[in-house]
């Protein structure tokens, strides 16, 4: 129990240094959504299954979507400003 | 420079999580628990009549705080809906989807949409409630708008819904005021059967409500997004 918690907190601690290492914008926000997934995992191991159903829904879906969804808008715009 | 800043910060938010964690799973904590959780665990099942103590507290111990953040994500959704005011018309760029993907979506709303459903009826009951409910519903939602090209999207209805669903969340809080509980979001149905889906009295009524309001800003949040110019 106590390793695989240690070893779900290593897996974020590689995640969190990873977005702030790699280049693409985009590949960092599917970091994050990895960052959420394993907390969603480690507050159902912890005894708060409400926590981590609201974590799943909320940070690792639809944070996700919307970052995309802001990335996607914000690149295009700026492909048509150089143009 | 700042990366150096950013790990060090990182560094010391893990090295706070440890902590944090290592204090969870020492066996016998419970004794320097605060009093209070122990308290509302031991006496929710009695006085809301609800199976989950999670929802208790968060509909009725706290449900003045429900209702602020509620009316939170509602100042939130409204700022996005005026940051990116939709134009109207419909953009060209259709992107060429692949079959699978548009019948898969098609195949997976409903499913989502039930599943979201569930999780709102069952929040007394099971984990979740109104908010992971209602993201659930938005987000099978966006399933469907990023595949089809033409989505029949009612804005209208859905600031109706959103509206309607808001004012009943205060209205509940103001007939448990005028009841006999004589405070705001008190209870002033009969709680029934302990653990059956129609009990705990107003809980799946309040639960209902905020899955209904998430799911609607949230919802119009992301077709704002998606559809603005």
């Amino acid at each position: 129990m106590l390793y695989l918690l240690a070893f779900l907190v290593v897996v974020m601690l590689i995640a969190g240094i990873a977005v702030i290492v790699v280049k693409d914008i985009l590949s960092a926000v599917i970091l994050t959504t990895v960052i959420s997934l394993v907390v969603s995992v480690i507050f159902l191991f912890i005894a708060s299954p409400d926590v981590a159903i609201t974590e799943a829904a909320i940070g690792a879906a639809l944070t996700t979507v919307v970052f995309v969804i802001a990335i996607k808008r914000t690149r295009s715009k700026e492909t048509t400003d150089k143009e | 420079m700042r990366k150096v800043i950013s790990f060090l910060l990182l560094a010391g938010f893990v090295f706070y999580f440890a902590t944090l964690t290592g204090g969870l799973l020492i066996p016998d904590s419970s004794a320097d628990r605060s009093s209070v959780g122990l308290d509302i665990l031991s006496r929710s099942a009695d006085e809301t009549g609800s199976a989950n103590a999670v929802t208790s507290v968060v509909v009725l111990y706290r449900g003045f705080d429900t209702l602020g953040e509620v009316t939170v994500l509602f100042l939130a959704a409204l700022g996005i809906s005026v940051f990116m005011k939709s134009t109207g018309e419909k953009r060209k760029k259709v992107l060429d989807q692949s079959f699978i993907l548009k019948t898969g979506s098609r195949l997976l709303f409903p499913l989502m949409f039930l599943f979201g459903m569930y999780i709102i009826a069952h929040g007394h009951l099971s984990p979740g409630g109104g908010f992971p409910g209602g993201v659930i519903i938005a987000t099978g939602f966006f399933v469907i708008l990023l595949t089809s090209e033409s989505v029949n999207f009612n804005k209208t209805l859905m600031s109706v819904l959103e509206g309607l669903a808001g004012l009943s969340f205060i209205g509940l809080g103001v007939v448990g005021l005028l009841g006999p509980g004589n405070s705001f979001l008190q209870n002033f149905l009969p709680l029934g059967t302990f653990n059956t889906v129609f009990s705990a009295g107003i809980i799946p009524l309040i639960y209902a409500v905020v899955g209904i309001k998430v799911g609607a800003e949230l919802s119009s949040v992301v077709y704002a997004m998606k559809e603005s110019k």
